[in-house]
């Protein structure tokens, strides 16, 4: 077990540094001059004499090999440069968004989970009853409905219309930004956070939410077909014991997989829900610096996630064992 | 992976039918029978009829849009639903309906080519590492582990923002970035039919790589590659909604949905909550119609699946 993390962490290694290496040579090796960009966008003129300054400052002169050996050397010791935009250290801005997104992502993963687990589970064991039904349709909607369509739209049902129509204060939410910015406990919101996060955890939970309920409906029906569940039944276990410790542990294989696969779909959907909501979590941010062309913020916010990306995925890996103890890890390869 | 691992087993009792010779006689009553299953299925119907309708309606756009994509209608700002505006005016007097209309040839032009080029290059590269294996085979999967190590959205943003933001290039974008989940799949099934008796037979024969790959083991290995495909094209759609709506999509004035979604946030969604409706319904619709044809033709391909 231990060698086989190890050898997975030592896996991730040459996977990010493809990786970052391939978004480093896309934004020199393309057109585009980024002192140009620094100077002020590329459609602009700007005096010869800035932009020689501007290249002695960030060493964009020099051959591209030497600025990918520099580029490499800072980000080994997590020095990740500053903004081409500002100048604020990226590792500033990073340590400031991932606190946020991170917040955001606590609340739509205990969305998830509750209502996905539950949804899914209920309609496994009501099969083809109307609840069964309605959830199929609303699940395939769901996953249809762009992130920020439906982000739009609960802004405009929760935040607008309250506004338009006169409900009452304690009904009106907030279509955007992090309002007051106070926790405790680090995500649990004080005052008046929580109309500022209501919206954006339900959307950002909403894509994964219903692929999960799926999953677990799928899952499920074909766990409760199984022997084991009859024999837990016929030994007169209470019948919430069997659905839950018999049943539920079993599905969730699959579904622990689909959580892992779906950590990519989730970064979308992160991206999307922050910039529709002016969430200021790493994807809005990865979205301005793209936009700005400021490299070494993307990079740097881009490694955090794909670093991020690479765990989730070992330990989704690792969870198997848990839920499967037939699962010996690091014998033989996994497909 | 695990839908192709199940398919695979089931399609190679089909391919036991002659298979070098093709058998028109035996493949008609087989297509029919695909045929006869996918109309029973209600909601793939209802989506395939929808897609039809949005085809004909991007063909011909001309003549249903009443108004050009750049045409303003003075003094006529964020108007709602009207006679004269079927769909309500936006922000700078263009009227909704015609660009909703527009939008369905941008949307379907770039979901199915961006699809064709996801589907060649992954057929490339996932037959040719599904049937060399070995070397090969862990050289193309590193590569494509690599790329899948980027999340998604972060790679294509990067890309577009690069090559410049049209409609091309978000083509290119989407194509080449959808074909790592093709490669994965076309492999599996290489992998589970390069070892049957037929290929043998094939390569005893003297044929070549190439042709056994492409001709004796491509077509057994078709159908989840076509049920990927059709919902290909939907999520091909969902994305180019996503990237129009982040800005580097198509640039005005050419109207994609996810662009035109964009701009009705904000304080236009106070005054003019239609600009956001018409387009986002279009969007979901087209995706859910694709999904539902995939999920009926996948049903109507394997019925041991389900």
């Amino acid at each position: 077990m231990t060698s086989y993390i190890i050898r997975r962490l030592l896996q991730i290694i040459p996977t990010v540094f493809v990786a970052l290496s391939f978004l480093f040579f896309i934004f020199f090796a393309l057109p585009g001059d980024p002192a140009q960009l620094i100077a002020g966008g590329a459609e602009r003129s700007v005096e010869p004499g800035v932009l020689e300054r501007i290249n002695e400052r960030y060493g964009l002169g020099d051959p591209i090999l030497v600025q990918f050996k520099d580029y490499w050397q800072r980000t080994i010791q997590w020095d990740l440069g500053e903004s081409f935009l500002n100048r604020r250290s990226v590792n500033e801005i990073l340590g400031e968004r991932a606190v946020a997104s991170i917040r955001l992502a606590i609340w739509a993963l205990i969305i998830e989970v509750l209502v996905g687990l539950s949804v899914g589970l209920l309609s496994a064991i009501r099969r083809y009853s109307w609840s069964d039904r309605f959830t199929t349709i609303v699940t395939a909607v769901a996953s249809a409905i762009p992130v920020f369509v439906l982000g739009f739209v609960l802004q405009w049902l929760f935040a607008v219309k309250p506004n338009q129509w006169d409900w009452p204060e304690w009904a009106r939410l907030r279509t955007s930004g992090i309002g007051p910015d106070s926790w405790t406990l680090f995500f649990i919101p004080t005052g008046e956070q929580w109309r500022y996060l209501i919206l954006p955890a339900i959307t950002l939970a909403s894509v994964t939410t219903a692929l999960l309920a799926r999953m677990t409906r799928g899952s499920m029906l074909e766990v409760l077909r199984s022997d084991y569940m009859r024999t837990a039944r016929a030994k007169g276990l209470r019948e919430r014991d069997v659905v839950i410790r018999h049943g539920l542990r079993n599905a969730m294989l699959p579904v622990v997989t689909l959580i892992g696969l779906d950590f990519g779909t989730a970064i979308g959907a992160a991206v999307l829900t922050e910039t529709t909501f002016s969430w200021p979590g790493l994807g809005s941010q990865i979205v301005t610096s793209v936009n700005d062309r400021d490299l070494p913020v993307l990079l740097g916010l881009t490694l955090a996630v794909v670093l991020a990306y690479a765990f989730v995925n070992l330990i989704v890996d690792i969870s198997y064992a848990w839920f499967d103890p037939r699962i010996r890890l690091g014998k033989g390869e996994q497909a | 992976m695990t839908l192709t691992e199940q398919t695979a087993p089931g399609r190679i009792e089909a391919g036991a039918e002659p298979t070098d010779v093709a058998d028109l006689g035996a493949a008609r009553p087989l297509r029919a029978d695909v045929w006869r299953r996918f109309k029973r299925n209600r909601l793939a119907m209802l989506g395939l009829g929808f897609i039809i309708l949005l085809t004909l309606v991007a063909i011909f756009a001309p003549l249903i849009a009443p108004y050009g994509i750049t045409e303003r209608s003075s003094g006529h700002f964020r108007e709602g639903p009207s006679l004269d505006h079927w769909f309500g005016t936006d922000a700078i007097g263009r009227d909704v309906f015609s660009r909703v209309v527009y939008g369905a040839r941008v949307s379907l032009r770039i979901g199915f080519l961006a699809t064709l080029i996801a589907l060649v290059v992954g057929l490339i590269l996932g037959a040719t590492a599904g049937f060399f294996g070995g070397a090969t085979d862990s050289l193309i999967m590193r590569f494509t582990d690599v790329f899948l190590a980027i999340p998604y959205i972060i790679l294509a943003v990067s890309i577009a923002t690069v090559v410049g933001r049209s409609e091309n290039s978000i083509i290119l974008i989407l194509g080449l970035t959808g074909w790592l989940f093709v490669t994965r799949i076309v492999r599996a099934s290489f992998l589970g039919l390069r070892r049957l008796e037929y290929v043998e037979a094939a390569t005893a024969l003297g044929f070549s790589r190439p042709r056994i790959m492409f001709r004796h083991i491509l077509p057994n290995a078709l159908q989840p590659i076509i049920v990927y495909g059709t919902i290909a094209i939907g999520a091909v759609i969902l994305s180019e909604a996503a990237l129009s709506f982040v800005g580097v999509g198509p640039q005005e004035p050419i109207p994609a949905w996810g662009a035109m979604v964009a701009q009705a946030g904000g304080g236009s969604l106070a005054s003019a909550p239609h600009m956001l409706f018409f387009p986002a319904a279009a969007i979901c619709l087209t995706v859910l119609a694709f999904v539902f044809v995939g999920d009926g033709l996948r049903d109507s391909l394997d019925p041991k699946l389900k």
